[in-house]
């Protein structure tokens, strides 16, 4: 069975359309990369997926193992183990990281009828997931995503999706405002976090990441569609040619 | 095995020999306020001469500003004219129907209860329920009675204070907030009927935060209550007043004053849970909370810290403030003040550096949804003598929705240019795009709320003492319920 099922998906911004029918399918264990040029729709269909209420789903459907996701709240698609690295992780004052992830693996475990995790078991892991970051412990303390660097947030993403295992991880944009080392740790990262039962959706707008994470297949998302899709030599092509060239030939590419 | 049932019996069927219930007659005097009625009650409370006399004083200020009609009206908060004649100013505290069991209890009030984690045996008596042998309470009331008398300090009622101590009232009563300071503190003198009284003699360090009495006593505060603290030189105490669990009161009008003073290298914390009725979803009844605290730092190196959390009442207009008159002392504020529905609230603090080397700090966090309404005003003052004094001003709002407000009016008096000031404000909205991440990663949107608003107000929780930092952080969420879609 795959892991999801997007079928003929239509979303709305404020009465905008933005999506205009989606077809994609995640099995268990691969990596596809979607990518498109700025105002395609990549970080739309990324927020649709963790079920953010602004974005409106016009028609269409999406099953998530096997359970259907438009009917789920977005801490319940959290739950069932859907996780979504933002753009822009946003800070919360106050509240420190260690408290933060805790709190949200212990949501997660408490949905599935798991036992919660007390601090003291907690702290291990969570420095463990720090460490494949190459984060400083300081960090742990820290109010969430406040006073982060850019790169800081984004690896802090990738170890809160370290700590909460999804089954689908979703990564809006997470190459965007990083230098080359932190790429490269980032990277390091996710890459070790592939298996056999975890797939991966990379929201890109540059080749650049896939130089680190090589995905199973690429797609190209042109006005709400996917134009194209392939293999990751596709992503390559686009580098050397440019968006334009999908864009000049969608017709004959959908029919 | 008997001779202990008999005690317990005994503890339990006994008047609260050291609490704050004052026997006092049943009977109600007629309403409105003159001369007469504030002669009577101090009649009636059996008080010496000076008590009267400072009571008429008081009474004769407050009723020529009255007649005037100059109660203070540059708060920002709106309220019908009160009829200050229709008022009864003296009536016994009511016996509270006793009833049967918990269940005979409003199930709302149960579930806030137990939303708070409120042992059951505190819920019995916050409700007013019979209770066969109170164990704990009854046990933490003598224990506290052993350790403080032990100790030499003086708490008690203020009734009690009048007559077994009137040298300290007459040396202290309104030498902070004197009879004529303003229209609700002269309302106060002229007519309260109790409250409460605490003196820490020299060098003592009161063994323990006079707070767990409190809670569970907190339901006989009345209508104008009195509190008098005095720190001697180089003593500490840490006084928490209120309660976390919601209290609902017949009376609307409050108008309390609580005093401070602190002599040479004494420290006073002064913490307030403040949870009266406010009213309810349309902003129907709910109580004017109209409260006058003040501190005299007057030794060098004292301190006063106030730490509030108010999250009741349908108008709030209270400002504890420090007068830092002894050099280097210190003045602390720390605020958080949640207005929901049609709540309004208008508070702040003010700090007066009258000493050389005086510091103060004032951290207010200002939570406003719904409609409520939410003011901070506040006023840092330098005078001519107070060389090299500080002060750190953080004042921040958090707006939940958009039919909501939030208003700051700092004012900033400098008279010493060796003084050094900071003010830092922010006004933000608790934001969409927070909650969703939260959201994310598992967490419902309740949660997000709550973890949300207890993040805002860390820097003040963190005053509190730790049982009721736990207890104010549940009791934002529940007065948030329901705020956010």
């Amino acid at each position: 069975m795959s892991l999801l099922e997007i079928k003929n998906l239509h979303a709305s911004v404020n009465g905008n359309e933005i999506l205009k029918g989606i077809d994609l399918t995640v099995n268990p264990g691969e990596v596809h990369s979607i990518m498109g040029p700025n105002g395609s729709g990549k970080s739309t269909l990324a927020q649709v997926l963790a079920r953010r209420e602004s974005y409106e789903v016009t028609a269409g459907s999406i099953m998530f193992d096997g359970k259907d996701l438009l009917e789920m709240k977005p801490e319940d698609a959290a739950c069932e183990g859907l996780f979504m690295a933002f753009q822009y992780p946003v800070e919360i004052p106050g509240i420190s990281n260690a408290y933060f992830l805790r709190a949200a693996l212990n949501a997660v475990l408490k949905y599935r009828g798991q036992d919660e995790m007390d601090a003291i078991d907690f702290l291990p892991l969570l420095k463990e997931k720090m460490r494949l970051l190459e984060m400083d412990e300081r960090f742990l303390n820290r109010p969430v995503n406040e006073g982060f660097s850019g790169g800081e947030k984004k690896r802090n993403e990738i170890v809160q999706m370290a700590v909460l295992e999804p089954k689908l991880a979703v990564l809006d944009e997470t190459d965007s405002g990083l230098d080359i080392d932190a790429l490269k740790i980032v990277a390091k990262g996710v890459n070790a976090m592939r298996n056999k039962n975890r797939a991966m959706v990379l929201v890109t707008h540059y080749q650049r990441l896939l130089d680190y994470i090589v995905p199973d297949f690429v797609h190209v998302l042109v006005n709400g569609r996917i134009v194209k899709s392939g293999g990751p030599e596709l992503a390559l092509e686009l580098e050397e040619k440019g968006y334009s060239w999908t864009e000049a030939e969608p017709a004959g590419a959908r029919r | 095995m008997s001779s202990t049932v008999n005690q317990i019996n005994d503890l339990t069927q006994q008047e609260y020999k050291w609490g704050f219930i004052t026997s006092i007659d049943e009977d109600r005097l007629p309403p409105g306020l003159n001369e007469e009625i504030v002669r009577a009650i101090s009649l009636k409370k059996g008080e010496p001469e000076f008590m009267m006399e400072w009571r008429l004083k008081a009474y004769r200020y407050w009723a020529q500003l009255e007649q005037k009609q100059a109660e203070p009206k540059w708060a920002n908060v709106k309220y019908p004219p009160i009829d200050y004649q229709a008022l009864s100013y003296y009536s016994a505290p009511k016996q509270k129907k006793e009833l049967k069991s918990l269940e005979e209890v409003d199930p709302e009030i149960l579930d806030t209860y137990a939303k708070l984690g409120i042992p059951l045996h505190e819920q019995k008596l916050l409700a007013g329920v019979a209770v066969d042998a109170v164990f704990d309470s009854v046990s933490v009331a003598t224990t506290f009675k052993a350790k403080l008398a032990e100790a030499g300090v003086i708490f008690c009622s203020f009734s009690e204070a009048v007559k077994n101590h009137p040298e300290l009232v007459k040396k202290y009563l309104g030498s902070v907030v004197p009879v004529t300071d303003n229209f609700f503190a002269a309302l106060n003198s002229a007519v309260f009927s109790d409250g409460s009284f605490v003196y820490v003699p020299k060098g003592v360090r009161c063994p323990m935060e006079l707070s767990t009495y409190f809670r569970i006593n907190a339901q006989n505060t009345g209508q104008f209550e009195r509190t008098l603290i005095i720190a001697d030189e180089g003593a500490s105490v840490s006084y928490l007043e209120g309660c976390t669990a919601p209290i609902r009161d017949e009376n609307q009008l409050h108008a309390a004053v609580v005093e401070l003073i602190a002599h040479d290298n004494a420290t006073i914390k002064y913490s307030t849970v403040q949870n009266w009725y406010p009213g309810d979803k349309e902003g129907k009844g709910g109580i004017y909370n109209f409260v006058t605290k003040r501190g005299k730092a007057l030794g060098k190196n004292s301190k006063i810290s106030w730490t509030q959390v108010e999250t009741g009442s349908a108008i709030t207009w209270k400002y504890p403030s420090c007068i830092l008159q002894g050099d280097n002392s210190i003045g602390e504020f720390y605020s958080v003040a949640l207005t929901n529905n049609y709540q309004q609230a208008d508070t702040g603090t003010k700090m007066i550096h009258i000493g050389k080397n005086t510091k103060s700090t004032v951290v207010s966090k200002g939570i406003s949804a719904g409609h409520g309404q939410n003011t901070y005003r506040g006023m840092v003052k330098i005078l001519k003598g107070a060389t090299g004094a500080r002060n750190y001003t953080q004042c921040d709002s958090l707006l939940i929705g958009d039919k909501c407000g939030a208003h700051t009016f700092p004012y900033i008096e400098v008279k010493n240019a060796s003084a050094r000031m900071e003010h830092e404000a922010s006004t933000s909205k608790i934001g969409e795009d927070q909650i969703f991440y939260l959201q994310q990663r598992g967490i419902s949107k309740e949660e997000a709320v709550s973890m949300i608003i207890n993040g805002f107000c860390k820097a003040v929780f963190k005053e509190l003492p730790m049982e009721f930092a736990v207890e104010a952080q549940k009791l934002l969420s529940i007065s948030l319920e329901g705020s956010v879609g």
